[in-house]
């Protein structure tokens, strides 16, 4: 070996040695230098998440708390009590009468004279008037159903707890100082304000849970109005979106995932699946309309309708997470079925589907929860509709919850505000209850891998 | 598991499919959503006191609400249309050529627009005229030259002295709403048809230039929600709403209306057409359908009586305007009879 180029080696490694040093020092300091910036940076990213979380949490919850606060005297009622009596005379009947008689009874008639004899007072066409605005229209009616229940009650005296007016209704709600009817923003005047101070002390006036909301239909009598009819129809064309639209989609979605081959048709199709999930809601409704009523004539405003509408509307979503769910099942299962001796469909309906069951299922209910919140494509198939009676098959006139909430919002009744809460609320109500089910199908049902 | 749920579903499609032939029975009703509020009332009694079911009401707006009665006879068709203005002759053509031959007119009252600021303001005191210049796209130059120029009014007071000096923020309905085509058509073009200058236009652009409404926040677009109107006045005791006269009347506690060319929208004002801003509300019925759909002629007769469209009937309480006795008694004949409706 040569010594000289020995050293020469040894002088070339040194001088290499020392630039690594010199880089390595200069590298340490660039990033020790930065190393202040980058947590910054990481700070700040993160108070932005905190800030952006935190000020949703905020929205929603005064969202809620304005609807709860808004909604919750909806769920309470004002009744009246009257000590009606029965007087064949007065009803136009006679003593035996028949059931079409006891209906076209004059029910109305015997409960002003019930409130003319409450308040002896009251003699001039204005003051009576205003008087029988504290109750409701809705008492006859309540009457009636007293009566038509037993007849034998015509010609007693009964006591009966009938809901107040609105108006009324939303000032005993609200606890107001009847002994100051000056503080009180209300379109009542004084003196029904002191008729109603009356019947208080006397102990007739009384706040109650409101079944009617949940018996009756809609109403333009807000005291009356109830959401029965709504719920019902929801429920109808829920049942119809499901039965529709979860075969289908699942059929689709294992076709495509697991059978066919891969080329360019399905390529299409896939793309166009996609592009469905796109699609402006109302488009279905012109659809609906165009095909199944003026086509095939279907029944206009009826949840079959709605229901295949929106079964179309949700389908693509289905489709997406079933697929997904299929895609997440492990190969090996498949390989190990087949290997066991599966047919290509048992491998599908044994192992891989069951396995993919809770995903499939969580799409369907986010899918169906969409649904249950839409009302543009119903506009078109004229379930945006006034209902009383309640939808008794899916062929009936119905309409959905947020149709009821659209429709109660633009009444210009001022105690429909708080039923336009109220429903919001049921509405809400499925709307979680359906996303819990959905997560607590994917806890109880979940494989990991 | 798959299968039965097929099965079913396909089930239900075929017997709803093969079924819906069925006679309905219930009445169909479609249209305005001015007279909505009204109709339904009816409609509600007359499910509750009558062995009938209680009848379906839409509200698809006027227009929508002819083309679907129009578009012919039959159960799948609407029985009665609500129109906040009358059948045109163009549409009378097109239920004739669907065969929708006997329709009956109904007149059943007046419903008012109301012009209306927060309990807590000054009541203002105008004419359509100056309704006009303060909402108008383009109003007649204010130098008096002969052209329209873009409307350069900021303040109530330069439209008029007497009226008080505070901006014009005026509330009200957009362009998709009845209420809005109602009131260009009787505010806005009442006022405009005072200026020479506008009068001598040819009839588009005079139509145009009445029915613009000024777009640079001095009218403010609230939405078709009347009570969310209600609200924002009350909030802002400075700006001016346009809505429904019932909504005027359930929220007396809180608005009030302003003076139109002399008279306030109330009651008697609009029944003896002293406040100008009212339309007459119609709706028409298919005179085929009765005696094929159940109740029809039992609707018009509750409608008609005394007690819902009276004076002191329950529409009046709803806040439409009756019409006065003659009206109802001549209205009333024709219906009962089923005279169908001639346009000349």
């Amino acid at each position: 070996m040569n010594p000289l180029n020995n050293t020469d080696k040894e002088h070339q490694t040194a001088a290499m040695n020392a630039s690594t040093e010199n880089t390595t020092r200069s590298t340490t300091a660039t990033v020790r230098a930065s190393l202040k910036k980058r947590y910054a940076a990481e700070k700040r990213f993160r108070l932005y998440g905190i800030i952006a979380i935190s000020s949703s949490i905020g929205f929603l919850f005064l969202l809620l708390a304005s609807i709860t606060s808004k909604g919750l005297p909806a769920f309470t009622q004002t009744f009246v009590k009257l000590d009606v009596e029965l007087n064949s005379e007065q009803l136009g009947i006679t003593d035996a009468p028949s059931a079409a008689d006891l209906r076209s009874a004059n029910y109305s008639g015997v409960i002003k004279q019930t409130l003319r004899d409450r308040f002896p007072e009251v003699t001039k066409r204005g003051e009576k008037k205003a008087l029988y605005k504290l109750i409701s229209t809705g008492a006859q009616y309540e009457l009636y159903d007293r009566v038509a229940a037993d007849p034998s009650l015509v010609g007693q005296t009964i006591s009966l707890w009938v809901p107040a007016d609105d108006e009324l209704g939303a000032i005993i709600k609200s606890d107001a100082d009847l002994t100051q009817p000056d503080s009180i923003t209300t379109r009542m005047t004084d003196q029904q304000i002191a008729w109603a101070k009356t019947l208080k002390d006397a102990g007739d006036l009384d706040v109650r849970f409101n079944t009617t909301f949940f018996k009756n239909g809609d109403s333009r009598e807000p005291e009356l109005a109830g959401i029965r009819a709504a719920l019902i129809g929801s429920a109808f064309t829920l049942l119809i979106t499901f039965t529709l639209s979860f075969p289908v989609a699942v059929s689709a979605a294992i076709y495509l995932e697991e059978f066919a081959p891969q080329n360019r048709w399905t390529d299409i199709v896939e793309v166009n699946i996609n592009n469905l999930a796109a699609v402006p809601s109302i488009v279905f409704g012109l659809l609906g309309l165009a095909v199944f009523i003026n086509f095939f004539h279907l029944p206009r405003s009826a949840p079959v309708v709605g229901g295949i509408v929106l079964s179309l509307m949700t389908l693509p979503t289905i489709i997406i997470s079933s697929r997904a769910a299929l895609k997440a099942v492990p190969p090996s299962i498949r390989e190990a079925a087949r290997g066991l001796g599966a047919s290509p469909l048992q491998v599908v309906t044994h192992h891989v589907l069951p396995l993919a069951m809770p995903g499939i299922l969580t799409g369907t209910i986010i899918g169906l929860a969409q649904a249950l919140g839409e009302t543009a494509p119903l506009l078109m198939i004229g379930m945006v509709a006034f209902i009383v009676d309640i939808p008794a098959s899916i062929t009936d006139a119905a309409t959905v919850l947020p149709v009821q909430v659209f429709l109660w919002a633009d009444s210009p009744e001022r105690a429909f505000v708080e039923k336009t809460s109220a429903a919001i609320m049921v509405l809400l109500v499925f709307l979680i209850l359906m996303n819990a089910i959905a997560v607590m199908l994917r806890k109880r049902f979940e494989r990991r891998w | 598991m798959n299968k039965s749920v097929l099965l079913i579903s396909s089930a239900v499609l075929a017997s709803t499919i093969t079924g819906n032939a069925a006679a309905r029975d219930n009445i169909s009703i479609v249209g305005s959503s001015t007279v909505y509020p009204f109709a339904t009332v009816v409609a509600e009694r007359f499910g509750k006191t009558s062995d009938f079911n209680t009848p379906k009401i839409e509200a698809t707006g006027s227009g929508g609400g002819l083309k679907l009665f129009c578009s012919g006879i039959g159960v799948q068709t609407p029985d009665i249309t609500n129109s906040s203005r009358r059948i045109k002759a163009s549409e009378h053509e097109m239920c004739k050529n669907n065969g929708v031959t006997d329709v009956v007119e109904v007149l059943i009252g007046y419903d008012g627009i109301a012009v209306a600021n927060s309990v807590n303001a000054q009541q203002l005191d105008m004419g359509t005229k100056d309704l006009f210049l303060a909402l108008a796209q383009k109003v007649p130059n204010p130098d008096g030259s002969e052209s329209l120029v873009e409307n350069p009014y900021q303040q109530w007071s330069e439209i008029n002295p007497a009226l008080p000096a505070i901006d014009i923020e005026v509330l009200g309905p957009p362009p998709t709403s009845g209420t809005r085509d109602a009131f260009a058509e009787l505010a806005m073009e009442g006022g405009c048809s005072q200026f020479e200058l506008i009068k001598n236009l040819d009839k588009a652009l005079f139509k145009s230039t009445c029915h613009s409404m000024r777009e640079d926040g001095a009218y403010i677009e609230a939405g078709e929600n009347d009570n969310l109107i209600v609200q924002k006045l009350e909030a802002n005791p400075d700006a001016l709403g346009i809505f429904g006269f019932s909504f005027l009347e359930q929220n007396s506690d809180k608005v009030q209306s302003s003076i139109i060319d002399g008279s306030i929208a109330d009651f008697d004002a609009i029944a003896d057409g002293d406040y100008v801003i009212s339309r007459p509300l119609y709706f028409y019925v298919k005179a085929q359908h009765v005696g094929t759909v159940p109740g029809i002629a039992e609707y018009l007769a509750e409608f008609t009586s005394e007690q819902a469209w009276g004076e002191d009937g329950y529409l009046a309480d709803k806040g439409m305007i009756p019409l006065d006795d003659e009206e109802r008694a001549a209205v009333g004949m024709a219906v009962k009879n089923l005279e169908p409706l001639e346009l000349n």
